[in-house]
Formats: structure tokens, C-alpha cells, sequence
């Protein structure tokens, strides 16, 4: 069977975005930009599907502007065997790219989607769940593990509370937590060979999908920033603060 | 129009994450959006009903009992979500991980593109919602017929559990779509408050070193009254389960004192309790960022710093 993931491009998380001065977003001139720490998991597990022999190929997926590429390059360095780029230069939200990716899902016909729960920046986590919905699939969401047996998967996944498993009918959208794996790191020679792969480039029209914005950004703006305050000497000091002078203990 | 709220509950007692959300739909219905109505969708839930029932400012409870529900299983629920909101301007849950799973696949069924964790209600049609791990504050306005919605529990201050009297009136869905089954779960047991409703919260991180030690974090939150919890090291590294992870993918707390001990501070955890009120945080690296947003800042070695704040709380409760 044929695996499919979803890569988004984000700004890395290790930068400290910062507001516009307009106000219209974020600063992302001269920013570091990565794969969403979740997608990466994604890719890992769906590699790691393919190392087991459960899964044949491995195609990777994305949308946007045209940099995505470099978004597909880094999976197809970890070992995706083909990408697929759905270019566009308009703001695609979850509900959109659900739609494009039910578009490229039924040309390819993959029987398995894994996706990174949330994206890092607009920290939406709602694409795997609308997906699922648009095809009519199962979806299990936050998992940290996945058996694939007998046509049917098996997840464990986590929740407020715990852990839960559920059992899935094939073909399944599943959406990564962070305990799912631990994704590998691209090698020089294999990012060479990433180079050869093939990226298929579609356009929302050229999949029949409309992906107008339905939520209006007004304004983005800075949260209150929190102020720092003292530092105390001893835990006699600490307590005796949060008592008489916090008041809350 | 009417509001719909839908509740998270375990079928006996509805919990608190339904009130924070219920505050929610009253804002709304301040703005102008008409009567709050509630679903308790579940498996022999009656009694979890007759709760939702109290909550002061519903107006109504709807009830779907069915063995497919049971488990809360989107695949069967979202159908009935799907039918209900028709009747409803807006449809909001908590953000927790059983709204974050259900209400997409509702929105998607619907055409209707989600509004995400909200933090604030500026009209029927405009919130407020972090992005970038709460480093930025986005205003958003949904062109979508039905606003499918779910809400941050820290930035809604609970509605009052008791007083009201509102009707039961049973809805019924098409039950299992046999996508999916529960197979089980493995819940954490214990006898503190949970992490997202707690008063006071004790936190490890990676400087805990092991989950042993955390023995140590228990006895100072068990004077408290304070839950347990843990930054993402301190779960990836195995020392507690992942129901204790604070920050931006996990859980998100604004308890009145959060206290923070071996947590250096990346942006991802302060994500998820930077909105408490009083924040006090010990460890042994004076330039860890944790500093730069504690109220208190304890420099030192936890270890043995724990057993004497556990001593110097046991003096005062005297």
C-alpha cells in the first residue's frame, strides 16, 4: 500500500517570532524556516512503515508557495520516495488544504495519510480531522503508537487523561503526537539523492478546489508580556511571601 | 439564533471544562447571540445530563444516549453534530483533546472553516486566538454560516455549576458510522486535582533527573492541594506519563500559583502556563529564561530545596 504525508513549512521553533508593526502577521523576512516538528514525525513513522514492508511508497505532500519545495526536499532526504506541491500564493487554512489533499489523495489513492496534529504556527490542529471527515475515513488523533495488520490499524492515542486505543477501518488518517517516534536526521548522500526525486506541481484550479480564506485575519497583535520579579534567598523568604504577600497559600 | 455547547463529561458528572466553555457561549449570548443550549452525547450519560441541567444560563440540555457513543468516537459523533447545528448559530466545545478531535471533523462535514482555541470574543462573528505558541494574538472574523468553535478553558472564567433548572429533551443520531471501536484506556489515576481545574500546580522538568525523584515534587504538591505536572523533557524522557505535559501542544493551565522546578523555560512550555497568576520557579541555573517571567525565583539545587519548602509548608500549616 501506498503511505501519504503532509508537510508543512513553518517558521523553525527555535525562533522567537515577532509582530509586524503593521500588524497584519509575523515577521518572516529573513527567518528561519523548517518542517513542522510534527510532520517530521509523520514522516518518520510513514518510513518506518515502509522499512517493515507494511508500506510500499511513501509520497510527500504540501501546499503553498513555491519555498515549499524545500519542504518536500527535507522529507524526500529523510527517505520519501516523491513529493507532490499544490502551488499557490494564497493563505491556505485547514479547511483548504483538507480539500487539496482529498484531491491528490483520490489520484494516488494512498490507503494510509499521517499528519503532524498541529502546526507550529497557526497552531490550528484541525487538517488531519477534516481530511478524514471530507473522505469519509476513521481518524485517530494525537497518536503515539500505530499498528498496521489485516486491513485494519490500531492506536494508541493521547489523550487528557491518559493513553486510549482505538481500532481503525483502512484506509485511516492518523495525526502524530510527540512520543510517536524520534525522527531521523537526513544524511549527506541521501539529501543528494533527494534531489532526483520527483515533485509533481498542481494548482488548487488544476485540482478543481477553491481555497478562498473563510476567517479573516483583522490584526495579529503582541500578547501583554509578563514581567519578571524578584528573586528570593531562601525558602523561608519564598514561602513566607506567597503567604503574606502573593497570598496564595 | 442559539448557542450550542457541547460537554465533555465521563457520562456521570459533567467536567469543568464544560463551565469555562459555557462562559464562552454566555459572551456570546451577551453579543447578541440568544439562548445556550447544551449536548451531553454519550452511553447511559443521564446523570451527566441532569448535571448539564444545573449549570446556570442553559437554557436547554440535549441528551443522545447511544452505545455508539460511548467512547466518544468522532466518526460516530460528528453525524450528529452535523444534523443538530442547523438549528444553531454557533457550536462550541473545550479545547480539550476530545473537542480538539471531534469539532474539525464536524466543521469539515459542514464546510465550515473552525475557529481554534479562542481566547476572547469581540462579536458574533470576531475572536480572538493565539498563534506561534501564544506568542502572537490573532483577530479573526469567520465568513462561515455556523461557527463551529473551540475554546481555550484559561481565558473563560467558569460559569457557576449550580442554580440553574434547565430541560432535558433527548436528541437521537444515526449511532455507529463502523469506521472505528474502542479497544482501551489507560488512565492515569490520582488522587489530586486535575492539571486544567487545579488552584495551585507543581511542576518538573528535565532537572528532576529521574521519575523517582518526583516523589519529591508529590509531597510538596500534596500540602498544596496542587496537581502534578511536567514539561515535554520530563515526559519524552519517561519520568511521567504525557497527561502531565504543560505547554503549547499539551495542556494549557492558569492556576493561581504555579510552581515550576527544574524547568529551564523554552517558549513551548511557557506557552501553556504563562497566564497564571503567581509564578515561582526553582532551579539551579540563575540565566535559565524560566526567571524572566516568575514572580519568585528560587536559585539553587532542588534537591535540596524540595524537602525544605515540604518542611517550611508543614510549619506554617500548623
Amino acid at each position: 500500500m501506498k503511505a501519504l504525508v503532509a508537510v508543512k513549512r513553518v517558521i523553525d521553533y527555535n525562533v522567537k517570532v515577532r509582530v509586524k508593526a503593521d500588524r497584519t502577521g509575523v515577521e518572516t523576512a529573513n527567518v528561519k524556516m523548517s518542517m513542522n516538528p510534527f510532520d517530521e514525525i509523520a514522516v518518520e513513522e510513514a518510513l518506518r512503515l515502509r522499512e517493515a514492508g507494511t508500506v510500499e511508497e511513501v509520497i510527500a505532500f504540501s501546499a503553498g508557495i513555491q519555498q515549499c519545495q524545500e519542504t518536500i526536499r527535507t522529507a524526500l532526504a529523510m527517505g520519501a520516495d516523491r513529493g507532490v506541491l499544490v502551488q499557490t500564493d494564497v493563505e491556505l487554512q485547514p479547511l483548504a488544504v483538507a480539500k487539496l489533499l482529498r484531491a491528490v489523495i483520490e489520484k494516488e489513492g494512498p490507503e494510509i495519510v499521517i499528519i503532524g496534529k498541529q502546526a507550529i504556527d497557526d497552531d490550528c490542529n484541525q487538517t488531519g480531522q477534516m481530511l478524514a471527515a471530507l473522505l469519509g475515513w476513521p481518524q485517530a488523533t494525537f497518536a503515539s503508537k500505530l499498528t498496521i495488520s489485516g486491513g485494519s490499524a490500531e492506536v494508541t492515542r493521547e489523550v487528557d487523561g491518559g493513553l486510549e486505543t482505538v481500532k481503525l477501518k483502512m484506509p485511516a488518517v492518523v495525526t502524530t503526537d510527540l512520543r510517536l517516534n524520534e525522527p531521523r536526521y537526513a544524511s549527506l548522500p541521501n539529501i543528494m539523492k533527494a534531489k532526483k526525486k520527483p515533485i509533481d506541481v498542481f494548482t488548487p484550479d488544476d485540482l478543481g478546489v477553491d481555497v478562498t480564506p473563510r476567517l479573516v485575519t483583522l490584526k495579529v497583535e503582541e500578547p501583554s508580556k509578563r514581567q519578571g520579579g524578584v528573586k528570593v534567598g531562601s525558602v523561608e523568604e519564598l514561602v513566607a511571601k506567597l503567604k503574606t504577600e502573593a497570598r496564595v497559600i | 439564533m442559539t448557542v450550542l455547547v457541547v460537554a465533555e463529561h465521563d457520562n456521570r458528572s459533567v467536567k469543568p471544562a464544560t463551565l469555562h466553555a459555557a462562559a464562552a457561549a454566555a459572551e456570546l449570548s451577551k453579543a447578541g447571540a440568544g439562548d445556550i443550549h447544551i449536548l451531553v452525547v454519550g452511553q447511559d450519560c443521564r446523570a451527566a445530563a441532569d448535571a448539564a441541567a444545573k449549570i446556570a444560563g442553559i437554557a436547554k440540555v440535549l441528551v443522545a444516549d447511544d452505545a455508539a457513543y460511548g467512547h466518544g468516537l468522532a466518526e460516530n459523533i460528528a453525524p450528529l453534530l452535523v444534523d443538530l447545528a442547523a438549528s444553531y448559530s454557533h457550536v462550541l466545545a473545550p479545547a480539550t483533546t476530545q473537542g480538539k478531535n471531534l469539532m474539525p471533523r464536524v466543521a469539515a462535514l459542514l464546510d465550515v472553516m473552525q475557529v481554534s482555541d479562542i481566547s476572547g470574543i469581540v462579536s458574533q462573528d470576531t475572536f480572538v486566538r493565539p498563534i506561534y505558541a501564544g506568542n502572537a494574538l490573532a483577530t479573526v472574523q469567520s465568513k462561515d454560516k455556523v461557527k463551529i468553535i473551540t475554546v481555550r478553558g484559561t481565558a473563560f472564567p467558569p460559569v457557576a455549576g449550580e442554580g440553574g433548572s434547565a430541560a432535558v429533551e433527548a436528541v437521537g443520531g444515526a449511532g455507529s458510522a463502523g469506521l472505528s471501536e474502542f479497544v482501551r484506556a489507560e488512565l492515569s489515576k490520582s488522587e489530586r486535582p486535575e492539571l486544567t481545574s487545579a488552584r495551585v500546580i507543581v511542576s518538573g522538568g528535565r532537572g528532576m533527573q529521574s521519575g523517582d525523584n518526583f516523589h519529591l515534587l508529590e509531597a510538596v504538591a500534596d500540602k498544596l492541594g496542587a496537581a502534578v505536572g511536567a514539561s515535554r523533557a520530563a515526559v519524552d524522557a519517561g519520568f511521567v506519563p504525557n497527561d502531565y505535559q504543560v505547554g503549547q501542544t499539551g495542556k494549557i493551565v492558569a492556576p493561581e500559583l504555579y510552581i515550576a522546578v527544574g524547568i529551564s523555560g523554552a517558549i513551548q512550555h511557557l506557552a501553556g502556563m504563562k497566564d497564571s497568576k503567581v509564578i515561582v520557579a526553582i532551579n539551579k541555573d540563575e540565566e535559565a529564561p524560566i526567571f524572566q517571567i516568575a514572580d519568585y525565583g528560587l536559585v539553587g539545587d532542588l534537591f535540596k530545596i524540595l524537602p525544605e519548602l515540604d518542611a517550611e509548608l508543614a510549619k506554617i500549616q500548623k
